[in-house]
């Protein structure tokens, strides 16, 4: 299914690459102020879903190098091995590591495994959220129903 | 930090992430499928040996400690199960290895395993009711997609009633959680305990309901009677592999939480919510196998009969003595094994005669003698025949019902033991014994005459089942001493409360 709205198309353009920045704006603020790899994952994932709309799934894949469900795979083990390091330094699985490295001036840049954990699912929720969408536009436009494109 | 409470449950939740990576491989999807259930097996087994040596375990995830955390805990009990779900695990693999279609597999049949394995584990060390609530989540999302794989018209059918089902349970169960966390401002089950010991007895009339919210919702989800309806509707509809690990696991995650929270947090006002557990375990073994008798599809047969069969456990837990609590986890021991292991042969049937119906089923004894015994031993383990493992756990809990007083319900235990035995020669009949109908034309896979290569793959699991539990039964004695240990855990919640609060003082 592609949408032939010139609008649409011309916007998406724009929209799409915003929303994405915006999604990862929206990933490093988390943790200690609202966002996080969950809600940033949703954004992201509309975003390829408008471009998806606008120019159809196929071009929609070519967008990205890797498929879905290898995203969700990578999320997921990305989220696991954040509990790790902890459990190498003798504490309980998922505590919390954090290195502060400074950078040039006052400037601080703040790692954490919970960082790694919120890519993580940041990943994961992308993953899946396009999986359902691939699926239900490819299904719509095997079987041709009414009024279609 | 004890690495042995954590590993059952990342394994498999690592296999799942890892299989998915892996999406594009079957064979090592495979592969690490039985390498991932063995190591779980493992893992479990040294949790048991672990825990049977100090007695609790108890780990607090990312250091936040308890009861702000989620807490996990090991027992005796939970250590047990977590190790039959890693035997469970590993028995379903490897026959879902010969028997389980290449388009299911393609579809993330061995993630979905991963998940479900996940699951279950973490519900069974979990020591915080919100936690348990996720892990029962995160089991019924893997177990609706197991059920569904395939989309077949039946199975449609059975995963709608099913779904709708678990889902209101865990409606009910989530409001539950949202009323203790009001009253008492605390998730962590052994905070609880305690602090539900500590209310003023004006205080007490809502723990009550909330304690029969968690009755009902669990009860949905063991299939205790009278909320069975949506067991006997959808087990019968996946393929066997999916059938047997829903018969091993799934409803005993639900009699595990019962008992779990009915020994440790509810047992103020014992006389009415066990009473009432006491009738609804007695009735649900009548229901199960009066519904048994009337079915004549080899897995339906046995779908009824887990009902009745989760109600002995039910009685035992009902019942609160030490025998009683020992006969109940013997008997979910049992049962995982035994109920499992016969809808494994109803696989290995269907595979040679490509039928599930009794009529169109026969002459096995004849053309497979093999099979013919594994049954037999499963079948008479069921109904509770010495010396095998069945007749311990049914023994346990109806001596300890006359101990009680209980003669209604031992004689219930007593009268559906027999009937048990009727369902179970009612299938030996018809499969087994009889010859091979007159209009079933083809017989080739099962006299041999096409040549089946991967079917060792199925017989592999039956005759290690088969072995335990004729070992169980026979050289039962450390595993009666190690489950005495467990009821005596169980029944004395102050040694749970104590190890989850009182560290580090």
């Amino acid at each position: 299914m592609k949408s032939n709205t010139l609008i649409l198309q011309t916007a998406a353009i724009y929209i799409t690459p915003l929303q994405l920045l915006f999604s990862v704006f929206l990933l490093l603020r988390g943790h200690d102020e609202p966002g996080g790899g969950f809600i940033a994952g949703l954004m992201a994932s509309s975003a390829f879903v408008l471009y998806m709309f606008s120019y159809g799934v196929t071009a929609t894949r070519n967008l990205f190098k890797i498929v879905p469900v290898d995203m969700l795979a990578l999320g997921l083990i990305l989220g696991m091995i954040s509990g790790l390091p902890a459990m190498f330094l003798g504490q309980p699985f998922l505590q919390a590591q954090w290195w502060d490295i400074p950078l040039l001036g006052d400037a601080t840049l703040k790692l954490s495994t919970p960082l790694i954990f919120d890519i993580g699912v940041y990943l994961a929720v992308i993953g899946t959220t396009l999986m359902i969408v691939v699926a239900l536009m490819e299904s719509e436009t095997d079987h041709p129903s009414g009024n279609g494109d | 930090m004890r690495l042995e409470l954590l590993l059952p449950i990342i394994l498999p939740l690592f296999a799942g992430a890892l299989s998915l990576a892996l999406w594009r491989s079957l064979w090592l999807q495979r592969a690490l499928a039985v390498v991932m259930t063995l190591a779980m097996t493992l893992a479990g087994a040294w949790l048991l040996h672990s825990v049977s040596g100090e007695g609790y375990l108890v780990t607090d995830m990312g250091g936040w400690e308890a009861p702000f955390g989620i807490t996990l805990v090991a027992d005796i009990m939970a250590a047990i199960m977590v190790l039959m779900t890693g035997v469970m695990g590993l028995i379903v693999t490897v026959y879902s290895l010969g028997s389980i279609p290449e388009g299911h597999e393609r579809f993330g049949y061995y993630p979905l395993m991963h998940l479900l394995l996940a699951g279950v584990a973490g519900a069974f060390l979990t020591g915080d009711i919100f936690n348990l609530f996720v892990w029962f989540e995160v089991l019924l999302l893997a177990s609706f997609a197991l059920m569904t794989l395939g989309g077949e018209r039946a199975q449609m059918e059975g995963a709608i009633k099913y779904v709708t089902l678990n889902l209101f349970a865990s409606a009910i169960f989530l409001s539950a959680v949202g009323i203790t966390y009001g009253m008492l401002g605390t998730l962590n089950m052994a905070d609880i305990a305690q602090k539900v010991g500590q209310l003023e007895p004006e205080d007490t009339g809502m723990i009550t309901v909330v304690a029969m919210m968690y009755m009902v919702a669990f009860g949905i989800k063991a299939a205790a009677f009278p909320l069975f309806f949506w067991l006997p509707a959808s087990y019968h509809t996946p393929p066997v592999a999916v059938s047997a690990l829903f018969a091993a696991l799934l409803t005993k995650v639900g009699v595990y939480a019962l008992f779990r929270f009915f020994t440790l947090i509810f047992d103020q006002d014992v006389s009415y919510t066990h009473g009432i557990m006491l009738w609804a375990g007695a009735l649900g073994m009548l229901a199960g196998v009066l519904g048994a008798a009337a079915q004549f599809e080899f897995r339906r047969i046995l779908a009824f009969h887990s009902v009745s069969q989760i109600g002995y456990m039910i009685v035992a837990l009902a019942l609160m003595s030490p025998l009683a609590i020992l006969g109940g986890i013997f008997y979910i021991v049992h049962h995982m094994i035994v109920k499992s292991a016969l809808f494994l042969v109803s696989g290995v049937t269907y595979r040679l005669m490509g039928s599930h119906e009794l009529k169109d089923l026969g002459g096995f004894y004849k053309h497979r003698p093999g099979l013919a015994v594994l049954f037999l031993i499963q079948a008479l383990a069921l109904a509770g025949i010495p010396p095998l493992f069945g007749f311990f756990a049914k023994f346990a809990v109806i001596r300890a019902g006359i101990e009680a007083g209980e003669f209604v319900v031992a004689g219930v235990g007593l009268l559906v033991g027999l009937l048990t035995l009727y369902s179970m020669i009612k299938i030996w009949a018809e499969v087994f014994w009889k010859k091979v109908p007159d209009h079933v034309t083809d017989t080739d896979r099962l006299t041999g005459v096409v040549a089946d290569s991967s079917i060792w793959l199925l017989y592999l699991p039956l005759i290690l089942m088969a072995i335990a539990t004729v070992a169980l039964g026979l050289f039962g004695q450390p595993f009666y001493t190690l489950v005495e240990a467990g009821a005596h855990q169980l029944l004395n919640p102050e040694g749970y409360i104590e190890a989850v609060l009182g560290r580090g003082e």
